[in-house]
């Protein structure tokens, strides 16, 4: 049997914010800038000569990927951010072209990279199941033919003739959804659309999924939550820095991603000579560890998260702030802190020369998921000195509760940004 | 149930995903499998564009009166510019007709790019079936606007000083011609306009620029005998002057055609619309890398 989805030494090259002008002026000033001398470019904005193209400030998004699916496999693709897994269904999908290599796909293709993808929030909810259903690649007698299965998935039967802009944010996700998961493709895209939503949603989707699988649909599917993609795909691709680091069964890959991870450090080292910063304060460490001891990248959250800075200060200043911001997968600033929050005989005390600094998070307050430190250095009230967003990556395991409904590997996060553990007792009259 | 039947008949599909070549490898029979959504694009827009507003359609017979009795304040009675004997609101309204079409089609069709830079980032379709819907739908505004025309025509037909220039003519039957004209051209300029705004988002005021300098060179407030006969040239190398002309000539029985520079225009027309399919296709490709 040919195989329904052939992927050959498929390679994407992106090049850099610098060179990529979006405004004439820069696009003007770069034609003169490389008319007088070569562009300057920063130190650390410099390319490892290994992962550079053959144009200068550029960077492969993917490399020489290659990969063959046959008819009714469900396949999952795992990665970090940044590993290419979002470049390669852009790619399958045709929303942006390759630089190099091929691929043939022998069937329709439905991508859902995202829920609701033109939705208009003016139109009720029969036309914009049309125009959603259209838009995805559906005739219109197709969508008539699934009206009534799609308005009985979403339940969103009495609101049919409302603008979606009335309706709450549930109810838009399972519209959309529905119409997406009844398109019948032989090819369908997915990637992490399964996030949104509440469980009970969460669950019918991946019902919805293992649905069409069943029915011998061809399903990629993208996701970071790997109980899903155990559940759901025969076969798995990890994808590193634009390559695939290895195919096999969705077990194997996930023990082997999940291994591959954990040993990767959550730290940013910078030599001192290029260290961000200024004479008040050069960082030259910022790493999480938890309270256990472990220094890895996926922690459990029933121990204290520690956050390690190293900086230098080569003057004093009254005024330096030392501190971060934690933020999620979404970007969402979960807290900040500075040594400078607490009362001022608490403070840390700044030396010239090397300083070693540790603040600890609390285990039990977080919430399971993937975070990101970002250091925030600056004088109070006059400048940043160092702020670099996403640093230091880290995933926390969700594990400190006693319920099992309170644990990661059990396929959901508690819903909230933070997941304390609270206090309850009888209210004393 | 025949449309049950219909669904169950898998097709043979074979999608190559590779670096293309060439400027103009349009698939032409995939953008008809979409038409659909076409159609339901050109729904969306006219029902989310009507939704929101108290008059809804009325904008677009008012705007168009207010514009012409403007005109005519301004460019007939104050500037004294002559509209060669026509009643000057219906000189002004005709004229009009086939530049607000033309006008709302490549302001919305120039911002493709921009305007739908996160649904084109999300989902493929062929892209041209955003700029074709535009001109589809922008028909409607066409077809509401040629109420106060009708109007003032009926008006100076039958109080009758007029007449002589006011004439109905078999012409009439003939202006789809023009309007489809009108319909390329802007589709052809859209696609140009939305190329460059999606590489360049200054160019955005420079279309805005372009799109009021094009009017006053189009014999829209002033008629072409007041142009002198060296500068005629200028006038047809635009390729908006001839239809708006045939509008006169068929909407009003006025002005003549030479067979020249109709050939001219068109010749324009066709080249644009290579040159803008060319360039919209070539930045359709990676536009969504750089979002």
């Amino acid at each position: 049997m040919k195989p329904i989805v052939e992927v050959q030494n498929l390679s994407k090259l992106f090049r850099l914010g610098a060179i990529g002008a979006s405004s004439l002026r820069e696009s003007l000033e770069l034609l003169l800038r490389k008319k007088r001398t070569a562009p300057a470019v920063a130190p650390e904005n410099q390319i490892p000569s290994d992962r550079a193209g053959e144009e200068p400030n550029s960077f492969w998004g993917l490399r020489d990927v290659s990969f063959t699916v046959q008819p009714g496999e469900v396949v999952g693709i795992v990665g970090r951010n940044g590993a290419g897994k979002s470049t390669l269904l852009k790619i399958l999908s045709r929303i942006t072209e390759p630089t190099s290599g091929r691929a043939i796909l022998r069937g329709r293709v439905v991508s859902l990279l995202e829920v609701g993808t033109g939705f208009h929030p003016e139109l009720s909810g029969r036309e914009n199941i049309f125009l959603n259903g259209a838009i995805l690649g559906m005739k219109r007698n197709e969508i008539a033919a699934k009206f009534d299965e799609i308005v009985a998935f979403a339940e969103v039967g009495p609101f049919l003739d409302t603008p979606v802009k009335r309706y709450s944010s549930g109810m838009y996700v399972r519209l959309a959804f529905a119409v997406a998961a009844h398109l019948e493709p032989e090819i369908l895209v997915v990637d992490e659309v399964l996030a949104v939503g509440d469980a009970a949603f969460q669950k019918k989707c991946l019902g919805k999924m293992s649905d069409v699988a069943r029915a011998g649909r061809t399903v990629l599917f993208v996701s970071h939550n790997m109980q899903a993609l155990q559940s759901l795909c025969t076969r798995a691709v990890h994808l590193e820095q634009g390559r695939v680091a290895a195919i096999g069964t969705a077990q194997a890959i996930v023990a082997e991603y999940l291994s591959r991870i954990s040993s990767a450090t959550g730290e940013k080292r910078w030599p001192i000579e290029s260290a961000p910063g200024n004479e008040f304060c050069r960082l030259t460490t910022i790493r999480v560890v938890t309270s256990a001891g472990s220094n890895g990248s996926v922690l459990p959250s029933k121990h204290d998260v520690v956050v390690d800075m190293e900086f230098h200060a080569e003057q004093l200043h009254q005024g330096l702030c030392v501190g971060f911001d934690l933020t999620n997968s979404e970007g969402v600033t979960v807290l900040r802190s500075y040594q400078t929050d607490g009362a001022s005989e608490n403070w840390p005390a700044v030396r010239v020369g090397g300083n070693h600094w540790r603040c600890v998070i609390p285990a039990g307050l977080l919430n399971g998921g993937v975070y990101f430190l970002c250091p925030r250095i600056g004088i109070h009230n006059v400048s940043w000195i160092v702020s670099i967003d996403g640093a230091v990556e880290f995933e926390l395991m969700l594990d400190h509760g006693v319920s099992p409904f309170w644990n990661s590997l059990s396929g959901s996060n508690r819903p909230g940004l933070v997941a304390p553990i609270l206090q309850w007792q009888e209210a004393v009259l | 149930m025949l449309v049950m039947a219909e669904v169950g008949t898998p097709r043979e599909y074979e999608i190559v995903i590779e670096p293309s070549q060439g400027w103009l490898k349009v698939k032409w029979d995939e953008l008809w499998e979409y038409r659909d959504l076409i159609i339901l694009l050109v729904q969306r827009d006219f029902i989310s564009r009507y939704k929101q507003t108290a008059l809804g359609p009325v904008w677009h017979v008012l705007q168009p009166l207010i514009m012409a009795l403007v005109y005519a304040v301004i460019f007939g009675r104050i500037a004294g510019i002559p509209t060669d004997g026509i009643p000057t609101p219906l000189f002004y309204l005709c004229g009009l007709l086939p530049w607000n079409y033309f006008s709302q089609n490549i302001t919305t069709g120039g911002a493709t790019f921009i305007n739908n830079a996160h649904i084109f980032g999300k989902v493929y379709f062929p892209r041209l079936a955003v700029p074709i819907s535009i001109v589809v739908a922008n028909l409607i505004a066409f077809a509401l606007q040629i109420i106060p025309f009708a109007i003032f025509f009926a008006w100076y037909k039958l109080t009758g000083d007029h007449a002589p220039t006011v004439r109905l003519t078999w012409w009439l039957l003939l202006f789809p011609l023009p309007l489809l004209h009108v319909a390329v051209l802007s589709l052809a300029v859209s696609l140009l306009m939305a190329a460059s705004t999606a590489k360049y988002r200054d160019l955005v005021h420079l279309n805005q620029f372009i799109i009021q300098i094009w009017m006053f060179v189009t014999p829209i407030i002033y008629p072409l005998s007041k142009i002198p006969q060296q500068w005629h040239w200028l006038v047809w190398a635009n390729p908006m002057s001839v239809p708006v002309e045939a509008f006169r000539l068929c909407l009003l029985g006025h002005g003549a055609l030479r067979p020249a520079e109709v050939m001219i225009s068109l010749a324009i027309t066709i080249l644009l619309l290579f040159a803008g399919i060319a360039v919209f296709q070539r930045v359709e490709r990676t536009v969504v890398d750089s979002a």
